[in-house]
């Protein structure tokens, strides 16, 4: 019966493709998502809503992100203050707003960062072998063994607070489940008949790596993307609401719900606020990961 | 006339995909006498594991029996309990498949697994059920059974995978053994032993084998009754004899032409042009019209029947029997 | 097998000597003076100097390390400097609470987790299915910190189930040990569904169908064993995750645990108790991967006997 499935499937395939044109590219691959996964296409709506209102916040917003009110306190939820103020009465929603700034930066610049360490010594462990592969990957082990809070919270206690900091951090904890992932599939590509008809006629190590096995690593590079972007959200906003990461006056997601926490029975929204924002962006990114990894690399389902 | 084991009788099972039903198996009857081998044979997705899953009761989502009859020593398999169709499977029929590479469960020693198959249907305790796994061990060709029986499946070879895999299917005694290509995947000395070994099951202990193959010397090395299946329907059936000796359906006669005789001189390999038509989108007449070089108008608009012509031999093709059409 | 084991171990062992090297070059590249940032501004220059003898600072970097190392492998971890008391009583004290939390946590993660992924694998397409997968994703997503807040406000404040004031005895563990699982429980669930979704497919099963075991049986005595394996994998790499979340949870419900000793010990600068906390912790995440191993070696017996 397998067979009967399997040939229907290609049957279904075939007639997609031809539907699509000849070959399925990205864009198709795109767009095959587009039509099948509407949660993704919505996800994908909500996480540029985010960058843009990040990137806006000091234009959209009606006050400053350290003004205080004294007089309206712990104010609940109104029209002048849409999601209330907190205990210095300043106003979520503006600090909200700024605090996804945070969010934003810290989701994408260290996950690129560590995504670029990654596949730099994912590619050369694997390319390469031996004695280097083992160094990086005991190296790798050595990254993956801390619980990676822990890691992050001694590294930013080394480099100090501040945003440069937990960028550093998070880069230095993240780029090790790439380079894991990376090596592995570059194991695969280089026994790969197409490479190895390459290397036979004398095609430098480089312009493989470069031609041949970093192209068909950039799908599952692309599922990784999406989904480690919200986990180093999630990671920046345990730091700040552990105290050591974005420090008042400025505004982070994390900080507001720690600062929130002591008022949590009389004045929920200000934590309550950016917590639900924590959850709807990163819940934005894994609908998105999951989606992309659906239609990209069906392969790295249980990873 | 044979006492019939298993009949089957206009079964039909489709599958129901989003982008419409699709008729593997359409309106196919078939008998299989009391200890006789009956072979069905056709290409690559024409319903032929497709029929013996619906024996089983093994069809899988979006795939189920819409119509028809399973019939076991007059029986109707469909009309029982779930309790008494787990009693017929594995007691009274039991089903070896083609990959023996992934027919086993990979983290169960073998011994276990065709223990299990007895401790599941027999009340007896676990050391007589190993005697008796140890028994069919020998009796289907496993050397040093003892230590086989402590083996996982990835120690052993394809071959004895499969012997494995038979053993299961043996050692209840069932009455009828649906054998799904069962040497397709294994080498060519292998295969003949495995063929030997299940044509000698078969005639040591009056057991039935319904025996799929794609391929036509299988067929008529085992079987005494054939079937031919063409896109979820029979197209000619015959015994072995008749069938090879008078091939009468063109797909039938394409089959046959297509197997390499080495002791004809030919230049070059018969094939049948094309392919099987997607079962979706069926032409409204005969469904091999399209590779057919002898084909009519009459074939490209109205579905032939099944015209028996005597003898147990019977086609579905406007070209022979009653609905002969004349060569113009 | 020895083989492969004495191999791991001796593997575990590179391992942790790398991991007690990068936390003591860590936390011993910190600009300025260590002991004046301990001490404060208004430190005796003798204090000074009496404390920079004894925690050897004046000798060579090499030599501070050989020292740490002897030290780490006497169980000895130095002296909390704002709790003025040995490092390793303070774990033993903490030890238990993260302990009986995590597992609580694991426990509840791991069953609820595997349960709802075997009932949407096997009912799949329908209802449970899609509000299980739909749970799990949102827990996957919900941060920790959220969990634990919406338990208290909700569970404790409004409905006064448990107590707020604190944890006293096993049962002040449980809406901890909900929040800190909660992530865990999601991502059990979506890896047991669709690994069992795939080894459903696989032909053994037909083989055990055909031998005309039950459904359930066939789930049971076939399915599972084979599906678990991925997940094995994954509870190991949650042991990790459990011990950060267990950080969050810690200082939310106020629990004398390992987690919150490093963020005490962060926030007062305080290098030896900081140094024990993470190394204890790290040492914990690498032994619970070396019993997942071994527990998967056993499971599969292919990984058993090969290389």
């Amino acid at each position: 019966m397998k067979r009967e499935v399997n040939t229907e499937a290609a049957a279904e395939q075939e007639a997609l493709a031809a539907q699509l044109g000849e070959s399925d590219t990205f864009l198709d691959k795109m767009k095959r998502m587009a039509a099948n996964n509407k949660l993704a296409v919505f996800s994908a709506i909500l996480i540029l809503l985010f960058l843009i209102l990040a990137v806006l916040a000091p234009v959209i917003t009606p006050y400053s992100f350290d003004e205080q009110d004294l007089l309206a306190r712990l104010a609940a939820p109104s029209a002048k203050h849409l999601l209330g103020t907190d205990e210095l009465g300043r106003d979520v929603f503006t600090r909200l707003l700024y605090g996804a700034r945070v969010s934003m930066a810290v989701g994408i610049i260290p996950t690129v960062v560590s995504m670029l360490i990654g596949v730099m010594l994912g590619m050369v462990s694997g390319y390469v072998g031996g004695l280097v592969d083992s160094v990086i990957m005991r190296l790798a082990d050595v990254v993956l063994s801390f619980p990676s809070l822990l890691l992050a919270m001694v590294i930013m206690y080394t480099l100090g607070d501040g945003i440069t900091s937990i960028f550093i951090a998070l880069a230095v904890t993240n780029w090790a489940s790439v380079a894991r992932v990376v090596r592995s599939e570059t194991l695969s590509l280089r026994e790969a008949e197409y490479v190895e008809a390459a290397r036979s006629m004398g095609v430098k190590d480089f312009v493989i790596i470069m031609r041949h096995i970093l192209p068909n690593c950039i799908p599952s590079l692309i599922v990784m993307f999406t989904l480690n972007v919200p986990s180093a959200i999630l990671s920046e906003s345990s730091l700040s609401f552990l105290g050591i990461g974005v420090q008042l006056p400025n505004s982070s997601w994390g900080l507001m719900v720690n600062m929130g926490r002591t008022y949590l029975y009389n004045a929920p929204w200000i934590s309550l606020a950016p917590s639900a924002a924590i959850m709807l962006v990163v819940l934005a990114f894994n609908f998105l990961g999951d989606g992309l990894r659906d239609v990209l690399d069906p392969h790295l389902k249980n990873s | 006339m044979d006492e019939m084991l298993l009949e089957i009788n206009h079964l039909k099972s489709y599958f129901f995909t989003r982008k419409g039903v699709s008729p593997a198996v359409d309106d196919v009857s078939i008998r299989v006498p009391k200890g006789k081998i009956v072979g069905i044979v056709g290409e690559s997705g024409c319903g032929k594991s497709m029929t013996a899953k619906s024996i089983m009761d093994l069809l899988k989502y979006p795939g189920r029996v819409v119509d028809g009859e399973i019939l076991l020593e007059g029986r109707d398999l469909a009309k029982l309990s779930a309790r008494e169709k787990r009693k017929v499977r594995g007691e009274d029929v039991s089903m070896i498949f083609q990959e023996p590479m992934t027919s086993l469960n990979p983290v169960v020693k073998v011994g276990k697994q065709v223990r299990e198959a007895i401790l599941i249907h027999q009340k007896i305790s676990k050391e007589e059920a190993k005697k008796r796994v140890l028994e069919v061990f020998q009796q289907v060709g496993i050397s040093e059974p003892e230590k086989r029986y402590e083996c996982y499946p990835h120690e052993l070879s394809g071959g004895l995978r499969q012997r494995v895999m038979i053993a299961m299917a043996m050692v209840c005694r069932p009455k009828l053994m649906i054998a799904d290509e069962p040497t397709t995947a294994l080498d060519v000395t292998i295969e003949a032993q495995i063929l030997k070994l299940i044509k000698q099951l078969c005639d040591t202990t009056g057991m039935s084998c319904l025996l799929i193959s794609h391929n036509l010397g299988v067929i008529a090395q085992m079987c005494d009754y054939v079937y031919v299946m063409y896109a979820g329907k029979i197209v000619e059936q015959g015994d072995v004899f008749t069938l090879f000796d008078h091939p009468t359906h063109p797909y039938t006669k394409g089959l046959l032409a297509s197997i390499i005789h080495l002791d004809q001189l030919t230049d070059r390999l018969s094939t049948i042009p094309g392919v099987v038509p997607n079962l979706m989108h069926l032409p409204a007449g005969c469904a091999f019209c399209g590779r057919c070089s002898e084909a009519k108008e009459v074939c490209k608009t109205k579905k032939p029947e099944l015209y028996d012509l005597g003898g147990g031999h019977a086609v579905r093709c406007f070209l022979t029997g009653e609905g002969k059409v004349s060569n113009e | 097998m020895l083989k492969n084991i004495g191999r791991r171990v001796l593997q575990t062992l590179i391992v942790l000597f790398c991991v007690s090297l990068a936390i003591f070059v860590l936390l011993h590249i910190v600009p300025g003076d260590a002991i004046s940032t301990m001490m404060g501004e208004h430190a005796k220059a003798e204090t000074i100097e009496r404390l920079t003898k004894e925690m050897n600072l004046d000798k060579p970097f090499y030599i501070q390390f050989l020292y740490y190392i002897k030290d780490i492998c006497t169980g000895n971890f130095g002296t909390s400097y704002k709790l003025n008391k040995p490092v390793t009583e303070l774990l033993a004290v903490a030890f238990p609470n993260t302990v009986i939390l995590a597992v609580m946590a694991a426990v509840f993660a791991w069953v609820l987790g595997i349960v709802c992924g075997i009932i949407a694998a096997v009912k799949k397409d329908g209802i449970l299915d899609r509000l299980f997968m739909g749970f799990s994703l949102l827990g996957v997503s919900i941060p920790v910190f959220m969990v634990a807040m919406l338990l208290q406000y909700f569970i404790a404040y409004k409905l006064k189930w448990v107590d707020i004031s604190g944890v006293k005895n096993w049962t002040g563990f449980i809406l901890p040990a909900i929040a800190l699982g909660w992530n865990s429980a999601g991502s059990i669930a979506r890896l047991t569904r669709s690994t069992l979704v795939e080894v459903l497919q696989e032909d053994y099963i037909d083989t055990a169908k055909a031998k005309g075991l039950g459904r359930a049986a066939v789930i049971l005595l076939h399915a599972l064993r084979n599906a678990m394996l991925p997940v094995i994998t994954m509870m190991a790499i949650q042991i990790s995750s459990l011990l950060s979340g267990a950080v969050i949870t810690e200082t939310i419900f106020s629990i004398n645990g390992i987690g919150r000793l490093a963020v005490d010990a962060i926030s007062s600068r305080d290098i030896p108790l900081l140094q024990g906390t993470v190394l204890f912790t790290t040492v914990l995440v690498i032994l619970g991967n070396l019993i997942a191993d071994c527990l998967y070696s056993v499971l599969d017996p292919r990984i058993r006997k090969g290389a």
